[in-house]
């Protein structure tokens, strides 16, 4: 790996947690990232110069430290605050990589509090867990860099004006804040599964940070089930990345996939969380989707796959989140039931033109109905909304299958 | 300690009656008091109605005063309450009671600029 490839991947993988603890350092976002970003421009520079450190997050950490102290010496407001920084100095030991187990932790039910709007929450989560550029969240978004920068921009500005606390909420509190930032790291998992910013076509290491946050919040909270779901529904999910994608890079649907190539370890890691979940007996959504992921994983191969089990699972779904996207995965489940016929009019009259999936579903149905014009057509709608490579090439290859 | 206003908003219009009105009074008192007790309180302070209200304006250098509130609508402050928190959980958790005790009045809660 060169030593640019080497900066961009700690990027990735340290971003959230250089910006989490300079926060805890400094108690300021803007004054965090700048920091962290100014430790990555100096590593940019100097990494292909004089070689990677040998610890290279450590060295991000403690460089956007001095870098924030050094700006902080700069600052005239700061002057007056020599006491402080002398603190801050003293304190530089504890910015060892492995001393601060949950700032990310924090910084998530920061970025994920109820006083903030849902799309703040996971905005901030990306960008500042995730290291996600503004306009790689913008177009996850389908807003425009602007719309988003300036929602990042408030988002901020709540945060610091408001004071809203940077930590693990009080037990008490534990389970309402906990939807919220289940929610967001469902989000953040679907990013990395499939990647909705453009130019890649997964992000592996968002999907490992959800991961990792989840067991981190399973440690927390060890007796909710809904983390328990979450995150066997990132495991299974997970379990099939080494057969999701084709020799073009094309993505292969799950019907395709060569189950042999599955992940075993992660399939039975999710099982098992499964079979846990079902004794629980306290459904929730994130189960629901869970044990749902696993009667697929059950199937040697795609045909024999329990489609009845599957739309009984919908069912139940639609009944705890009754949404149009949870009711176009159940109309997959409906066509392999009942037919093609009977999932087309349970999804035509769902209001989801702008997403790429209702198109693309459509497209199957019809094909499989043999209109083979109008799959066409939905398949090209469905090519034009999303700009995933992997999906347009899967796309691009149903469409050229329609055309001979 | 950041400071926070707690405003009420409430219907124009009539207040409820006594016997309704008095057990909410006597929370919201009982509620302040706690909130003085527990350092929390700064201070707080009932409207009279929005009609009761003058909005002075300078147009052209001149002084203008119009009877009545400034903004339009069904719904005006009726009242705030200062309070000092040491963070936004802290304030909403007393903006959580106050909203119960005036149920279904909303609480809007603001961190005052210092």
């Amino acid at each position: 790996m060169t030593d640019t490839a080497i900066v961009e991947e700690v990027f990735r993988r340290e971003h959230g947690r250089a910006v989490a603890v300079l926060i805890r350092a400094f108690g300021d976002i803007d004054a965090a990232e700048e920091a962290v970003q100014d430790a990555f421009a100096v590593a940019v520079e100097r990494w292909p110069r004089d070689g990677a450190p040998p610890a290279p997050a450590g060295w991000i950490i403690r460089t956007a430290h001095n870098r924030a102290i050094d700006r902080l010496r700069r600052d005239a407001v700061f002057q007056r605050k020599q006491a402080e920084l002398a603190l801050l100095d003293q304190s530089d030991e504890a910015f060892e990589e492995d001393a601060v187990p949950d700032d990310r932790l924090r910084l998530i039910f920061t970025c994920c509090h109820p006083a903030l709007a849902p799309t703040a929450r996971v905005a901030l989560t990306l960008r500042l867990l995730g290291g996600l550029t503004t306009p790689e969240i913008a177009r996850a978004f389908l807003v425009s860099e602007s719309t988003m920068a300036q929602r990042l921009v408030r988002a901020k500005a709540k945060i610091r004006y408001a004071h809203i606390p940077y930590r693990v909420p009080e037990p008490e509190e534990l389970p309402d804040r906990l939807s919220a930032v289940l929610a967001v790291l469902y989000l953040i998992y679907n990013e990395g599964y499939l990647s909705a910013g453009g130019n890649e076509a997964s992000r592996p290491d968002l999907a490992n940070e959800a991961l990792r946050l989840v067991g981190v919040l399973e440690e927390l909270m060890p007796d909710e089930a809904e983390i328990w779901g979450l995150r066997a529904s990132m495991l299974l999910s997970e379990s099939r990345r080494p057969a999701r994608f084709g020799p073009d890079g094309e993505l292969v649907p799950l019907s395709e996939q060569d189950r042999s190539r599955w992940d075993r370890a992660l399939v039975t890691a999710g099982q098992r969380l499964v079979r846990r979940c079902l004794l629980r007996d306290r459904p929730g959504p994130y189960q629901i989707q869970a044990a749902i992921a696993a009667v697929h994983s059950d199937a040697p191969i795609a045909a024999d796959t329990d489609w009845n089990q599957i739309l009984a699972l919908y069912d139940q779904l639609m009944a705890h989140t009754p949404s149009p996207v949870v009711a176009l995965n159940r109309a997959v489940a409906i066509a392999e039931v009942r037919g093609p016929e009977a999932a087309l009019a349970v999804i035509d009259p769902l209001h989801l033109d702008g997403y790429y999936l209702f198109h693309a579903v459509r497209g199957d149905l019809l094909e499989r109905l043999g209109s083979k014009p109008e799959a066409r057509e939905a398949h090209r709608r469905a090519a034009e909304l999303t700009v995933n490579p992997a999906e347009r090439r899967l796309l691009e290859r149903k469409l050229s299958r329609l055309t001979t | 300690m950041p400071k926070y206003q707690l405003t009420i908003y409430q219907p124009d219009g009539d207040p409820p009656p006594p016997e309704a009105l008095e057990p909410v009074m006597a929370e919201l008192h009982a509620l302040n008091r706690e909130m003085q007790e527990a350092g929390a309180w700064v201070f707080a302070a009932g409207l009279h109605p929005p009609e009761t209200a003058t909005v002075v304006s300078v147009r052209g250098g001149e002084v203008l005063l119009t009877d009545g509130p400034y903004i339009e609508g069904k719904e005006h402050i009726g009242g705030f309450t200062m309070i000092e928190a040491p963070d936004l959980d802290a304030a909403l958790q007393w903006a959580s009671r106050m909203a119960r005790i005036l149920d279904p009045l909303p609480i809007e809660v603001r961190p005052v600029n210092e």
